[in-house]
């Protein structure tokens, strides 16, 4: 019965816009001038309609998949349904806060590793307490003291792959109720994508729901079992992995 | 199958209803402002290690390091000593010059780079704040933080100069303390207001030097206060507005606090009542006004 099923995330006709400011090419202060003047709208400052109208319902010990090509709005979609995107129309509703486990959680370049931890750990809410003992065991789960102590070095020494293998293991961190996790799986060599796999079934345990975003066929088909495809901002199709990936599949081919 | 029915298919209520009948919230709500100023308090330590790990990676890369913190105010003050005191040796009515450029110079910069440095709190941080929940206020207040570490370095340099310059230290020097605290909430309000404006309409940030300029201008930084008072003698109002400046008002009580013998716009009564008013204006006004675009700061 519908009791049974508990919603924990429903997205009712969600829109999201983009608004960007561009530097215009032909641009000059005459025009810039021209333009104030006659009222019109500024030719730089252009709208990305990102999601067209997105609606569904995940519910309680889901892992939803959401695919699509580059730029179909899945990680847009991801960072509205986490409340870091504003929506244009419609509403996003969900149970607790839902995280984004990214790898784009910009942090500072400047500082060694070891203080960008803490100051990770602290943005996501613990408490100093609760960040003192967590230090040590992410830098070893992020492997970067592997090849020397590289954890008291500025992370703009780092390589691209040892800051984002930091940076999951910052986010990988914390208990979620709601759990996005936006291509984290691709970050690494293969013996650190192992161990990111294993602590993600880890979090999938605990969190209530999991999304997740990925170009990897394999990874959402080992872990999701529905899929959502999202094509220029609308789905295209919802449902069962195997059947979407075959209709995505045979989409992608064309 | 491709498509799945839009309402919920067991139930047929609208998403909206069902949404309400469990108990969610929306995702990415504006909190009312008790909530916001609750999880605030929260933030504090990551607010304060922000501010930390601010300075030091802005001086990492110096030789000097941490050093700059006094250097930075004692080469502004050698400045205005060598153009002021050396060079042009003007006085202009005022006894001790120097430690009364000093002194405005010093608090004038302090507002100064916290208006500079919070105009872009928001919009030089999209990066964490597209990844990351925390309150945004958090940001603004943690950069406010960093001037004021700063300043807290200033103020002892700023005091060893006008000692330098053959001040007497005495009781009313405690004053420093609480016109720094009224100052550092007067600017901590500014910064957000200062930030969300940034994040808006990013043209703001062009325009903030002359502002800046015009407001530098506008409190008697470099010159006498007394001077608005000869040159405005005909206009009552309006030197009744330059003299309500809250930057003019935390100079004067400064300098009134370190020096001996300074002429004020007002006595100091009228001042410290203009400083608490301010403080509380633009503190509060500034939080308020940040936390209603709170929804927004994302998008950009």
């Amino acid at each position: 019965m519908a009791d049974e099923r508990e919603p924990t995330v429903i997205v009712d006709d969600a829109h999201i816009t983009y608004r960007v400011q561009q530097s215009g090419s032909a641009s000059s202060p005459l025009a810039g001038f021209k333009r104030i003047v006659t009222g019109a709208k500024p030719t730089i400052l252009r709208e990305v309609h990102a999601i067209k109208g997105v609606s569904f319902v995940a519910y309680k010990g889901e892992a939803i998949g959401l695919i699509g090509t580059n730029g179909s709005g899945k990680s847009t979609l991801l960072r509205a349904i986490a409340g870091l995107l504003p929506v244009e129309k419609g509403a996003i509703f969900a149970s607790g806060q839902p995280s984004l486990l990214g790898v784009n959680a910009a942090l500072m370049n400047d500082l060694p590793g070891e203080r960008n931890v803490v100051l990770g750990c602290l943005a996501m809410g613990m408490s100093p307490a609760e960040v003192k003992p967590m230090v040590k065991e992410i830098i070893d789960f992020s492997g970067i003291n592997e090849r020397g102590d590289f954890s008291s070095l500025p992370m703009r020494t780092y390589s691209s792959g040892m800051a984002a293998r930091l940076r999951f293991a910052i986010s990988a961190a914390k208990k979620h109720d709601v759990l996005l996790i936006d291509e984290a799986l691709a970050t690494g060599d293969a013996k650190f994508r192992k161990r990111s796999e294993q602590r993600v079934r880890d979090l999938r345990a605990e969190a209530g729901t999991v999304f997740l975003v990925s170009h990897s066929e394999q990874s959402i088909r080992d872990t999701c079992e529905r899929s959502v495809w999202l094509e220029s901002g609308l789905i295209r199709a919802d449902g069962p992995t195997d059947e979407v990936m075959k209709e995505y599949e045979a989409f992608v081919k064309k | 199958m491709s498509q799945t029915a839009v309402a919920d298919s067991d139930t047929g209520l609208p998403l909206r209803e069902l949404a309400r009948r469990h108990g969610l919230g929306v995702a990415g709500r504006l909190p009312t402002l008790p909530e916001y100023t609750g999880k605030l308090w929260a933030y504090r330590h990551f607010i304060a290690y922000y501010a930390n790990a601010k300075v030091t990676s802005s001086l990492g890369k110096t030789r000097l390091g941490s050093l700059w913190q006094v250097l930075t105010p004692l080469i502004n003050a050698a400045v205005y000593y060598v153009i002021f005191g050396k060079i042009l040796d003007t006085s202009r009515g005022i006894p001790n010059f120097v430690a009364y450029l000093c002194t405005g110079v010093f608090i004038f910069g302090f507002t100064q780079s916290v208006v500079q440095s919070g105009i872009q709190a928001i919009s030089g941080n999209l990066g964490l704040i597209r990844a990351l929940h925390f309150p945004r206020a958090a940001l603004p207040l943690a950069l406010t933080m960093v001037e004021v570490r700063n300043m807290f370095a200033s103020i002892i340099v700023l005091m060893a100069i006008v000692l330098g310059f053959g001040e007497p230290l005495t009781l009313e020097w405690l004053l420093v303390v609480p016109i720094f605290l009224l100052q550092s909430i007067f600017n901590a309000g500014l910064a957000m207001a200062a930030a969300r404006l940034g994040s808006k309409v990013a043209d703001f940030k062009q325009l903030v030097p002359f502002i800046m300029r015009f407001w530098l201008y506008g409190s008697a930084v470099l010159y006498p206060v007394t001077k608005f008072q000869s040159a405005l003698q005909d206009h009552p109002i309006a030197l009744k507005i330059v003299e309500a400046n809250p930057l003019l008002v935390f100079i004067d009580l400064m300098r009134h606090a370190l020096l001996e013998e300074v002429p004020l716009a007002s006595t100091p009564w009228l001042l410290w009542a203009e400083a608490i008013g301010w403080t509380l204006f633009v503190g509060i006004g500034g939080y308020i006004y940040f936390w209603r675009g709170e929804k927004g700061y994302g998008r950009g």
